[in-house]
């Protein structure tokens, strides 16, 4: 399993006894400030993707910048690893914790500093929730865009590291174009702020290169976002297709007719079925997949858009083609996708989810492909995913109970993730590398480029320390996992297991 | 899906040897395009390594709102690609000149008058294929909008001056053209105008660009006809072409033309202005482009005191950028040492020992 770190295939360092660390980090944070009970570590022994456990030697729950400073100093100077984490809701492993070291958790930085309306900013420390962020400033008509489906509990700081993505970011963007500026402490405790309150820095695009770095490169310690004015309206249609290729086809059509919806979201017979019997979103049971597609902006607009975008869906084959008729309606419609991950236990015991990206127009065929892979690794899947940029989430159903589930499980994943590298995409649209993904990582880049990697990640962080075997492979892992380099379109035996 | 253009070839094999013969002359590279944006930034002393002979589209599917090209394609060439679909750059880069190619345009990450409306250079680069200092090709991020695997170098490519590597391929991601555009001016000060249209960005109004000329505010809407139409007329002023819009992404306009220093100022929009700074700007008030008849080093204080930086656009000597931080310079130098080892690619075009 990959949650076992391999000193043959990931970075190694020389032990420090636990009370050591104890007795150098202990002075350096607050009372209750460092964990080292194994009881007391439980609980950060994974993220979101609860397959992958391991326990380090100490938590480090600091305060404030200077002790975030100092305990990245000392670990420096103590050559010991570092893993930054926030809420923990991350789906690749990225928080999991490196054995013997130190698991730094940002969860006490949990204020939202300062909201600037005019300027639509909000400054906001790492811990805070991505939707505490929309609440407090909804009454001033702005919301910060980027929506994670775990928008509820996963923090700013985790948004960061990942570049989170959500529904909304087909229209609104990426977090990364939703950040004007990062504060960041790198390994050897300096302080940097990256970016500015201004739209541009002096210099290389520091803060962008951050964004998406899995807590690589730095500590992110406090963000300055950037906040959009609330929509006029919003509307959302529902179209049912009794043919998954046909609903894919749609999602093409639509972009392709120059609009850019504020959601376009699919869901395939399996996944409605079980969001249905969990949430009575409205969705009709009997369909092979459904869209919705939220349009919004002003109201004259959205009107012109809802007729424009029903009859392409009614012309791409819909077998019915509806819009929320209140808002009411519209909740609960939306209300049935995002409880969509929830609604999985009904139908299995556990599911792994999939994060490729793939070029729209590859969409119907990689569907298809989808469930072929998943027959002949003998497991369940369901789809439901962010259509409109093309970021599958194939659910794979399996029982961790079943001796040998997980790995085929795992198995499937793998041969769809480099599927979506076959046909041009990539092996994570949002949820990143992290753990999960570090040997398909071989998959979609040379030895070349996951050198140049390592050393941008050198210029940060000369010693390694931080966050060591996750994002990116040693060249010794692709050595072993990495011998099939893929290159677009022409991989060798593509339907092999590769793991 | 594209006809293949006379001009159009893969040089890439030839750029990599030239690269790698440089590295080991430890000769520089002063990498050319189109040669448009020659004036930008620093002299490179060094050996030409010309990149327009790399041109051509070699993808470009509508449907997918995505264009992947070779860094020596002409800015126009590509245009013309996408307008044909009623796609454009989302980020209205400046043209200064027909020969303009798209690597210039990556590598000085300019963007545009829309650029607070709808995002800058870097948030439209989806991948890029690049040469790095050892002559070797490499491939960050790929043509999809969400790809979070690995470092996002391909970002880092737009506005470094092509000093952490040799744009080879690029792709980008495309918007369909608005249905309706229209202009609008009033005569407004400049500090009320800004007041005025920061408060118009907190609603949701089709807004494409807010330039101030020093007596006149331009606007811009963009969007569907209704809405459109329904701003206009709630916004009031008068009707204008919107081939004013031409002149303020180039520079021409006669409000930014006729002194030989020109300042690229960036700054919040809503900071405060002190009156050195009051001059014409565009972005909504984010950039500010001040002339004047000589260099006032000044300027680089008091744009740091305003929480922005300031670029020597026109006129600059040898420090043409906002001096950085110590700690932010040596980050600096440190990826520039990981990606160009040798400092042979346009050394110095930003900072000296950079
Ligand atoms: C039900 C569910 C739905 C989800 N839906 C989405 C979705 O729609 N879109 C999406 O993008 N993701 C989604 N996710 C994944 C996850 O929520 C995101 O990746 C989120 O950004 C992680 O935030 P976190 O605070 O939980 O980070 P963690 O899981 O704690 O950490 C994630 C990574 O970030 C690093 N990190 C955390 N904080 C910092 C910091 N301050 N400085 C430096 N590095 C740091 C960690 O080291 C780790 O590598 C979903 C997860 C779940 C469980």
């Amino acid at each position: 399993m990959l949650d076992q770190f391999d000193p043959q295939l990931d970075p190694v360092f020389a032990s420090v006894p636990v009370a050591r660390l104890v007795e150098v980090l202990g002075p350096l944070l607050p009372a209750n400030g460092l964990i080292s009970s194994v009881e007391g570590l439980r609980p950060y022994e994974s993220d979101g993707l609860p397959a992958y456990r391991s326990l380090p030697a100490v938590v480090a729950l600091p305060e404030t910048v200077a002790q975030v400073q100092a305990v990245l100093r000392a670990c420096s100077a103590m050559d010991v690893p570092v893993v930054a984490r926030g809420a923990g809701t991350g789906l690749s492993g990225g928080a999991l914790p490196f054995p013997g070291g130190v698991l730094l958790s940002l969860s006490r930085f949990n204020k939202i500093l300062e909201i600037d309306p005019q300027a639509r900013t909000a400054r906001v420390q790492p811990g805070v929730r991505n939707l505490a962020i929309s609440e407090a400033v909804a009454g001033l008509g702005l919301f910060y865009a980027p929506d994670p489906s775990s928008q509820l509990a996963c923090s700013i700081g985790g948004n960061v590291a990942e570049n989170a993505g959500g529904v909304h970011c087909l229209k609104y963007g990426l977090t990364v174009h939703n950040l004007l500026s990062v504060e960041l402490v790198t390994m050897d405790g300096t302080l940097l702020t990256l970016g500015s309150a201004a739209t541009e820095a002096a210099g290389f695009d520091l803060m962008a290169l951050i964004t998406g770095s899995e807590g690589l490169l730095g500590v992110v310690t406090e963000v300055l976002v950037r906040l959009t004015p609330l929509p006029d309206i919003a509307r959302v249609i529902l179209a049912a297709f009794d043919d998954v290729e046909r609903a894919a086809g749609a999602v093409a059509e639509i972009i392709a007719a120059g609009i850019i919806p504020a959601g376009l979201e699919m869901m395939d017979g399996p996944a409605l079925r079980a969001a249905e019997d969990f949430a009575h979103a409205g969705y009709p049971k009997s369909a092979a997949a459904i869209l919705l597609c939220e349009l919004d902006g002003q109201a004259v607009d959205v009107a012109e858009e809802i007729d424009r975008v029903s009859a392409l869906l009614t012309a791409a084959g819909a077998t019915d083609v509806r819009t929320a008729k209140d808002e009411e309606e519209r909740r609960r419609f939306w209300a049935g996708r995002k409880g969509a991950f929830a609604a999985m236990g009904r139908i299995a015991p556990d599911y792994y989810c999939i994060d490729g990206t793939i070029p729209r127009r590859a969409l119907p065929r990689v569907l298809t492909e989808i469930g072929r892979l998943a027959d002949a690794h003998g497991v369940g899947v369901a789809n439901v995913f962010h259509a409109g940029d093309g970021n599958l989430h194939p659910l794979i159903l399996y029982d961790a109970n079943i001796d040998g589930d997980l790995e085929r499980a795992e198995a499937a994943g793998g041969a769809i993730l480099e599927l979506c590298v076959e046909v041009g995409g990539t092996i994570t649209g949002e949820h990143g590398v992290g753990r999960e993904k570090i040997n398909q990582m071989c998959a979609q880049f040379s030895a070349s480029e996951v050198t140049a990697f390592h050393a941008i990640k050198r210029a940060f962080d000369p010693q390694g320390l931080l966050n060591p075997g996750k994002a990116i492979p040693t060249l010794a892992r692709c050595a072993e996992y990495g011998g099939l380099h893929i290159h677009r379109g022409e991989m060798p035996f593509a339907h092999l297991e590769r793991y | 899906m594209r006809t293949l253009n006379a001009t159009d070839a893969d040089k890439t094999a030839d750029l990599a040897e030239a690269v790698r013969a440089a590295k080991v002359a430890a000769t520089p590279l002063k990498i050319a395009g189109g040669g448009t944006r020659d004036f930008l930034g620093r002299r490179v002393v060094g050996q030409v390594l010309s990149v327009s002979g790399h041109r051509g589209i070699v993808d470009y599917d509508p449907a997918e709102l995505v264009i992947t090209a070779r860094a020596g394609t002409p800015l126009s060439e590509i245009e013309t690609a996408l307008d044909a679909e009623r796609q454009m750059l989302a980020f209205e880069p400046p043209r200064f000149g027909m020969a303009g190619t798209l690597g210039g345009m990556v590598a000085t990450g300019l963007s545009g008058p829309r650029r607070p409306f709808t995002g800058a250079v870097r948030d439209f680069v989806l991948g890029a294929r690049v040469l790095n200092g050892h002559g070797e090709a490499l491939r960050f991020g790929g043509t999809v909008f969400k790809n979070v695997a690995g470092f996002d170098a391909f970002r880092l490519m737009a506005g470094a001056y092509g000093g952490l590597g040799v744009l080879l391929d690029i792709s980008l991601r495309v918007v369909p053209k608005p249905r309706l555009e229209q202009a609008l001016a009033f005569d407004m000060p400049g500090a009320a105008a800004r007041a005025w249209v920061t408060d118009l960005m907190r609603k949701p109004v089709p807004l494409s660009g807010a330039f101030h000329d020093g007596t006149r505010l331009h606007l811009r809407l963009s969007g569907g006809e209704a809405g459109v139409t329904a701003t206009a007329r709630a916004l009031g002023g008068e009707t204008e072409d919107l081939a004013v819009w031409t002149r303020v992404r180039d520079l021409t306009h006669p409000a930014l033309v006729g002194k030989p220093v020109l300042w690229r100022i960036v700054l919040p929009q809503t900071s405060a202005r002190p009156d050195v700074l009051h001059a014409p700007w565009d972005q909504g008030g984010g950039v500010t482009w001040l002339q004047a008849d000589h260099v006032d080093p000044a300027i680089w204080e008091i744009a740091k005191a305003h929480g922005g930086h300031a670029t020597l656009f026109r006129g600059g000597g040898d420090n043409i950028f906002q001096p950085l931080e110590p700690a932010i310079f040596s980050l600096h130098q440190r990826l520039k040492a990981a990606l160009d080892p040798a400092a042979i690619l346009n050394p110095g075009r930003m900072y000296e020992g950079l």
